[in-house]
């Protein structure tokens, strides 16, 4: 009932000291891509006096609230269909979309040592629960379900599937042993909490259709300085090598 | 319009939303029973503890039922060591885990009709000989009728409009974990609107509906007053 109490503090607390400075600028990033953005951010800070407000959530729920006026100045996607959409709705600024990372997938099965053979451990390894992002709604679920289609593995196994609704959800079933192993972005176990237990699995990106994940500028950055400053560092040299480290490939 | 998934997903949670209010009326009435005539220190705390779900935000509950359900869980052991396998990502989970959540909404209700029941019938009944069964079912449910009915519709329509418990121990599973409230969520992230609104659309005029009967039933204030 007071969920707007805390905003409402923090609001309050937070409205003098960023009056001193530049607008804000604020960024919408897909949550498989939150850690790796805040790097970013504090690479980019560092350089500049201008300060980046983050907004995670999955790329649906933030491409619809952009569709209806939030007033976001950048937004970074796990996919590329939700930034061509939003640049066909005119609400971009012209020709300012790119792809960003290139995600990595991973099989990840915590109670083992070693996957020798991914395709022979997913058929007959004894996996009770295999999770996945559901290929519906997340483009890395969309490439698992690419990887157990070209091993004719889809039929076999859809029975001991579990779905999250995003790739954050799929690491929180194997990361709490409720399910045995799945597929998740590299990323994730790069920037994972503590060291990676258990075996991985990292999954040839010839397998499956590659996960690119596009960021576009937005309306309200028009003219905002900043907004454009941090556009430019997205695509730096810096930047890229930023990403790269965090488990991604990045596009030539 | 409804695809076949659609009407698995209602079939699913009509199942879910029935045998959780079964549970819940099975052990929430004794429960209120209790919290309406003990004098205990336990009182309270067990009262608080009930009502921990009003507060809690559903996805955390959601998280740490899936760490206690998982097979190496103090909950997945017990069940395995039972032969009932983990219930993690099953319709039995969703069912343990939508009691804990909806068991406030029953046993307030409850609560507050035997509450307002109070001692003297039943002691009139006992002092006629009635039995505890018979004192039961003749004074209690006929007094407490309006109280149980309430107790039921607010479990039932809880379970219905639950998500985030079962979103995070469901897995999404088709015919056995994928309810209704996580098909719509999963409509509005692929961006499939329009079925998004059809299945809303419902949920919106059964909730109305049911709600709506829900307060048909009780008995108005002054009517209650002018006897």
């Amino acid at each position: 009932m007071f969920s707007w109490l805390p905003c409402a503090l923090l609001l309050l607390w937070a409205s003098p000291s960023t009056s001193a400075q530049a607008e804000p600028i604020h960024v919408a990033v897909a949550a498989n891509f939150t850690q790796t953005l805040a790097a970013l951010v504090e690479r980019f800070e560092q350089q500049h006096d201008h300060q980046v407000v983050m907004s995670s959530g999955s790329s649906g729920k933030l491409y619809a609230q952009i569709q209806h006026g939030a007033p976001f100045d950048i937004f970074l996607s796990a996919d590329t269909e939700k930034p061509a959409a939003l640049e066909r709705s005119g609400l971009t600024q012209p020709g300012a979309r790119f792809t960003y990372a290139l995600g990595a997938l991973a099989l990840w099965a915590p109670k083992l040592t070693a996957i020798d053979d991914g395709p022979a451990l997913l058929e007959t390894g004894g996996i009770t629960r295999l999770a996945l992002a559901n290929p519906r709604l997340a483009p890395y679920g969309t490439a698992a379900a690419d990887v157990l289609e070209h091993f004719k593995l889809t039929d076999i196994t859809r029975e001991r599937w579990v779905l999250g609704e995003n790739i954050a959800q799929t690491y929180q079933f194997i990361a709490s042993g409720a399910a045995d192993a799945g597929f998740v972005a590299l990323a994730q176990l790069r920037n994972g909490p503590a060291e990676i237990y258990g075996a991985v699995w990292h999954v040839p990106s010839s397998l499956h259709r590659p996960i690119a994940q596009q960021a576009v500028l937005l309306r309200p950055a028009a003219d905002k300085e900043g907004a454009l400053a941090f556009w430019e560092f997205l695509q730096s040299e810096q930047a890229r090598s930023i990403i790269a480290r965090h488990g991604y490939t990045v596009a030539p | 319009m409804l695809s076949h998934s659609d009407l698995s997903a209602i079939w699913l949670t009509a199942q879910l939303a029935s045998t959780v209010t079964a549970v819940l009326l099975v052990i929430g009435t004794p429960i209120a029973w209790w919290l309406a005539h003990t004098h205990s220190w336990w009182r309270r705390p067990v009262a608080a503890i009930i009502a921990m779900p009003l507060v809690l935000p559903p996805t955390v509950m959601g998280f740490y039922l899936l760490l206690f359900m998982a097979p190496q869980g103090w909950l997945g052991q017990l069940t395995q060591s039972l032969g009932m396998g983990s219930l993690v990502f099953t319709f039995w989970g969703l069912v343990v885990g939508s009691v804990i959540y909806s068991l406030p909404f029953v046993v307030q209700p409850l609560y507050n009709a035997l509450l307002a029941l109070g001692e003297r019938p039943l002691e009139v009944a006992a002092t006629l000989g009635a039995g505890p069964w018979d004192r039961f079912v003749s004074v209690v449910l006929p007094m407490a009728q309006s109280g149980f009915i309430t107790a039921a519709a607010l479990g039932f329509a809880h379970t219905v409009g639950e998500f985030g418990v079962v979103l995070m121990i469901g897995g999404n599973i088709p015919e056995e974990t994928r309810v209704i409230s996580v098909l719509l969520y999963d409509h509005v992230e692929a961006l499939d609107y329009a079925r998004a609104h059809w299945l809303s659309g419902g949920l919106v005029v059964f909730s109305f509906l049911l709600l709506l009967m829900l307060y048909g039933l009780q008995k108005t204030p002054s009517a209650s007053r002018a006897h």
